[in-house]
């Protein structure tokens, strides 16, 4: 190695040398799609611009259309609550399956967390299938068990025909694909706390829900937080289990925004509209995650 | 899939009951206390596995059993029928190729990538270090389904619409930015002081890098592509939209898809379809997982 006084510029350069490759990849990539997103979202951007391109400026246009037409409002008030729904029940179910696991036995620990992880590598699109076929009318097993459960409702019941159903069934299945993560990363946060602490408190005569209140909670909350954002991210944009089992049927009743922006540009050939409807499902995300996004930036500034 | 990488665990210690224990033989009334959640176990247990093994056991059901009025639990009279139904479909093995090649490709390129980046940011000081960090982590939030568009007319405007080239870049921009936090992750748990003391017994700093963190970072690497390799094998959203015409260069999530409308009565063979396409991650999964566990408790060792 050289051993100049002041760093050689070879030091010096070495580190952006080394990001070079990411920033390319992510200008290109990231970047330049999100900017030419923008641009389409103000352009006359059909079919024919599509094919011959020369696509002219026309302001605000589409977003007015978007915000004027009825329909983005009841798909944003749904996309809102199929957010809420989704991450409350995973948070939730994954809450007491990481409490669960840590006072299991060491056998049965491992076969729950097993099952857990090859939930978490079933692919999409095979998740997604089966459950079509759990759910299907005929054949399917989850009809067969409710009708012996007694409810001869559901003997040869139509999922997929009810909207009410059909978001149904689609929670369930995020739910059961997400439910693994949310368990495995709080079962490791919950291994981390000492010993110690549980036991204090057990001698101030804490009981098991003050227990989790006081000392679970507050030493997990770094991590409840990350979770959490991390599902309303998930949910929020999840686009192939919708897409797949309904194409946001039956009557628009399982549309989301990005299942919206994907109808209005792939069905209607409406490009234009459809980026100003991603840009604005972007805009909304942020809006929900600004407090995650300042604390990572506190973190990051803290460790640096 | 949970497109969302888990930051690498740290070692598990042995989990503390948050009750010390009374009695060192189990009572009859301690187990009858852990009865109820020892059950509640076992209700997760099958929630989480039911539909995975419900679709292995559909894939080798004849089709009169798997149309019959009461499901039986158990195939009773196994066969690969349905399994040969897949493979024979048109395009089966075309579109297996395209996505074996497509996540191949995208996973080693953003390994190569993130590692470079790893190292910048987890070993060397630099103006701007954090603010490329933030940018990695704003990246990993991105919105990918929302660039569906754009992608799709910039694939256009270079030609290179349906095209496995194009998927594959944009799968690797895709699994890039988790790949360099976890990286960073596992980067940190090997000391720097080693590399130091190689560097000191007259290894050039690329050399030092080469021959002691690179084979301590191995376990790393191997589970940071596992999760690139889960990501880019199950996108369904870009592959639908970017390849159109070329239907030669489908993708196994998208024939998945149609082949479960096409051959919509026909459940056997969707589900040894589904099978098929689900193996690798298995087998790599199952290949890996030794070496994932060893990773993350090695890598936490420092903390």
């Amino acid at each position: 190695m050289p051993t100049d006084a002041p760093p050689p510029l070879r030091t010096r350069i070495r580190p952006y040398l080394l990001i070079a490759p990411t920033l390319v990849g992510a200008a290109y990539l990231l970047l330049y799609p999100v900017a030419r997103n923008l641009v389409i979202s103000f352009q006359h951007f059909r079919m024919a611009e599509l094919i011959r391109g020369g696509a002219t400026f026309t302001g605000f246009d589409n977003y007015t259309e978007l915000l004027t037409d009825p329909k983005f409002w009841t798909v944003t008030a749904r996309t809102l609550g199929w957010t809420a729904l989704n991450t409350l029940l995973i948070t939730g179910l994954g809450t007491l399956v990481a409490l669960m696991l840590v006072r299991l036995g060491r056998r049965m620990r491992l076969a729950v967390m097993s099952a857990l992880v090859l939930v978490w590598a079933t692919p999409v699109i095979a998740a997604t299938t089966v459950f079509q076929w759990l759910f299907q009318s005929r054949f399917g097993v989850v009809n067969w068990a409710l009708d012996q459960l007694g409810l001869h409702g559901y003997h040869d019941y139509a999922w997929f025909a009810h909207s009410g159903a059909t978001f149904t069934v689609l929670v369930l299945l995020v739910v059961w694909q997400s439910v693994p993560f949310a368990a495995l990363t709080l079962y490791g946060g919950l291994t981390t706390i000492p010993t110690e602490l549980y036991e204090s408190a057990r001698i101030d005569g804490a009981g098991a829900w003050q227990t989790f209140r006081l000392v679970t909670v507050p030493v997990l909350r770094p991590l409840f937080a990350l979770v959490t954002s991390l599902e309303v991210i998930w949910t929020f944009k999840c686009f192939a289990q919708i897409w797949v089992v309904s194409q946001g049927g039956p009557d628009g009743a399982t549309t989301t925004l990005p299942v919206y922006a994907f109808q209005i540009a792939q069905n209607l050939h409406k490009y234009d509209l459809g980026s100003a409807a991603s840009t604005l499902t972007v805009l909304i995300l942020l809006a929900a995650l600004v407090t995650t996004l300042r604390r990572m930036h506190r973190q990051e500034g803290a460790e640096a | 899939m949970n497109p969302l990488a888990p930051r690498p665990r740290q070692a598990r210690r042995p989990p503390q009951a948050p009750r010390p224990r009374q009695a060192r033989r189990p009572s009859r009334a301690r187990r009858l206390r852990r009865l109820p959640l020892n059950l509640a176990a076992l209700a997760v247990l099958a929630t989480a596995a039911f539909p995975v093994y419900w679709m292995v056991a559909t894939a080798f059901k004849p089709t009169a059993e798997i149309q019959s009025a009461t499901p039986t639990f158990l195939p009773l009279h196994p066969t690969l029928d349905h399994f040969a139904t897949a493979v024979r479909a048109p395009g089966f093995g075309g579109y297996w190729r395209n996505s074996l090649l497509v996540t191949l490709g995208a996973v080693l390129l953003s390994l190569v990538v993130a590692l470079l980046a790893a190292y910048a940011v987890g070993r060397l000081r630099w103006r701007g270090r954090r603010a490329f960090l933030l940018l990695v982590f704003t990246a990993q939030m991105a919105p990918w389904e929302a660039l569906l568009i754009p992608m799709y007319v910039i694939a256009r405007d270079t030609d290179m619409l349906d095209s496995l080239s194009m998927l594959t870049l944009v799968y690797f921009m895709t699994t890039l930015p988790f790949t360099i936090v976890t990286l960073r992750g596992f980067l940190a748990a090997v000391p720097a002081e080693l590399e130091e003391a190689a560097q000191v017994d007259g290894c050039t700093r690329a050399a030092a890098f080469r021959r002691v963190t690179l084979p301590l970072l191995a376990p790393g690497l191997l589970a940071t592509s596992l999760f690139g390799f889960i990501t880019a094998w199950n996108e369904f959203a870009f592959a639908n939209t970017l390849i159109i015409k070329n239907q030669d260069a489908r993708t196994l999530p998208v024939w998945l898809s149609s082949f479960a409308n096409v051959f919509g009565t026909d459940w056997g063979a969707t589900m040894a379809a589904a099978t098929l396409f689900m193996l690798p991650v298995l087998l790599v999964f199952l290949f890996l997982q030794n070496k994932v566990t060893t990773g993350m408790t090695a890598g936490a060792v420092k903390g």
